[in-house]
């Protein structure tokens, strides 16, 4: 698949501020992190500003945005649909418990509390939203799996954990000790899904050209795809990386976004923190155009390759 | 009403006839215009509806060469219109054609995505998802002969391989023709149950191969002949 810039921009970045307001509202409800005021707002307005680049970046992929409204029309079939419903439902939420904090401090009333439980759940079942219009097409087997939507909310948890010790660091000028804990243990169960997941599409499966073409007693190949330059279905799903590049972008993304800010963090430290957050946002850019690099679509059967 | 193509791989020659009436009746039609960019530079890029592609099946002596248009197969479980996050895509209850309506769409992909068939194609200058839509602008069409009121491709195919018919009706003869030649559906194990159905190629007598033979014996062939004489 071709991955698009605006989209490996929005999903990132809105995973992550998702991810950051559904800790820092379930530290604050539950108290076992540390509520001032200022880290609250600080977090929450970061979140909101994460979410908003990142929905005003999805809308660049599309063809023709004047239609883009519509979009909220279907939501008891379409995943893309249920997802834009619940990221504009989640913004009162959102603002009115913001707005609350700032107004009443860290000790907000009952109406303000429910609305930040809302917000959070909101952000889950978006992020969720987002990872179910990948793992519900059947022709892309490298997603259509319960471990993509596994991927996408632990991946946008991780992050969100990194940005809100940042914040913290920021904002409170010192760490939170359960919050560094919290990353360290996200960074853990990330990077064990992300393994996961890469071992799991290694595994051959899938159609291939013999049933694409209907001849599965005998060899097929392609002779001539019908046209001398290459078409959108070639643009789309054609895309194509040398293996060892693919290696070489893995282990990178590895290294970016789980191992060395595991490492950083180690050192408790606000400034390597601060760092830390910026190289998993890095890492997770890597891993979400490994996402789309590596799925290989059933279309490029009838183009010539083998299996899918 | 199931409305659909029987396509037989058995006669098709791979003459891209059907792709070029196709492109010709539907740039305008009702979801025209077909839009093409950079037509006749180095890389033109444009949609189209219908596309042929040629494989080679088996291995030299048995290969043969199969030519495959492919177009929508206005699958009975279209997941093309149940992504759709705008609702401009929709299958038609009465006869079951899959259709984009061009005022609602927005051009997202996904239902490009969800095809696997390869049968929707963004249009590079309007920006909205075309497909083949079995010319329901021509089959419905009272001020047309009644033969003429089939798809372009199906009007135009030089070699008859192209059906257009009612899969619901038994008697049809896209049904027969499925009945009798063994019609397969593409990708069946993906759970689309498209409409569209392709004939393989027939079993044909095998062609005798010319054997070489040794320079000797072909003189003693000469020999023999001259002797009995």
């Amino acid at each position: 698949m071709h991955p698009a810039f605006s989209v490996l921009v929005f999903t990132v970045m809105s995973g992550a501020g998702y991810g950051l307001i559904t800790l820092m509202v379930l530290g604050h409800m539950s108290g076992f992190a540390p509520q001032e005021s200022g880290v609250l707002i600080g977090g929450g307005v970061l979140a909101l500003v994460m979410i908003t680049v990142g929905l005003l970046s999805s809308t660049l992929h599309l063809a023709n945005p004047k239609n883009a409204w519509r979009s909220f029309s279907r939501f008891k079939t379409s995943w893309l649909s249920r997802e834009a419903v619940f990221a504009v439902l989640f913004y009162p939420f959102t603002l009115i418990y913001l707005l609350g904090v700032w107004l009443q401090g860290a000790d907000v009333g009952t109406f303000v509390a429910l609305c930040g439980v809302v917000s959070s759940v909101l952000a889950m079942v978006t992020l969720f939203c987002t990872s179910m219009i990948y793992a519900s097409l059947k022709t892309i087997r490298q997603w259509n799996s319960s471990l993509t939507p596994v991927n996408y909310i632990a991946l946008g948890l991780m992050s969100g954990s990194l940005l809100l010790a940042a914040v913290q660091a920021i904002v409170a000028g010192e760490l939170a000790g359960v919050q560094l804990q919290m990353a360290m243990g996200l960074l853990v169960l990330g990077a064990v899904v992300k393994v996961v997941y890469l071992f799991w599409i290694g595994k051959p499966a899938g159609s291939t050209i013999n049933t694409a073409t209907g001849f599965t007693q005998a060899s097929v190949r392609l002779l001539d795809q019908g046209h001398t330059s290459n078409g959108f279905l070639n643009n789309e799903f054609g895309y194509t990386v040398e293996a060892n590049k693919l290696v070489r972008l893995r282990l990178l993304m590895l290294a970016l976004a789980f191992v060395v800010p595991f490492l950083l963090l180690l050192a408790a430290s606000s400034a390597l923190t601060v760092i830390a957050a910026l190289l998993v946002i890095a890492g997770l850019l890597v891993e979400r155009w490994l996402f789309f690099a590596e799925a290989r679509h059933v279309v490029r059967l009838f183009h010539g390759d083998q299996r899918t | 009403m199931r409305l659909g193509l029987v396509v037989d791989l058995d006669t098709c020659v791979g003459c891209h006839g059907c792709a070029t009436a196709c492109k010709q009746w539907n740039t305008s039609g009702t979801i025209g215009p077909l839009s093409d960019k950079d037509p006749y530079g180095r890389n033109p890029n444009g949609a189209w509806l219908n596309r042929i592609r040629t494989y080679e099946v088996d291995d030299s002596p048995n290969s043969k060469t199969v030519h495959m248009p492919m177009s929508c197969m206005h699958c009975d479980d279209a997941a093309c219109v149940t992504v759709c996050p705008t609702g401009a895509s929709y299958k038609r209850s009465e006869d079951g054609i899959v259709l984009v309506d061009q005022d609602k769409c927005m051009g997202c992909n996904l239902c490009s995505w969800a095809c696997p068939y390869g049968a929707r194609e963004l249009d590079p200058q309007e920006g909205t998802m075309k497909k083949c839509t079995l010319c329901v602008d021509r089959i419905y069409d009272e001020k047309l002969p009644e033969d003429e009121r089939k798809p372009a491709c199906v009007m135009t195919c030089p070699t008859k391989s192209r059906v257009f018919g009612d899969f619901d009706d038994p008697n049809s003869e896209v049904s027969k023709l499925v009945r009798e030649r063994a019609g397969k559906q593409l990708l069946p194990e993906l759970g689309y149950n498209p409409v569209n159905t392709y004939l393989p190629p027939r079993n044909k007598p095998v062609v005798e191969q010319y054997q070489p033979v040794s320079l000797k014996d072909t003189v003693k062939g000469w020999v023999n002949k001259v002797i009995s004489r």
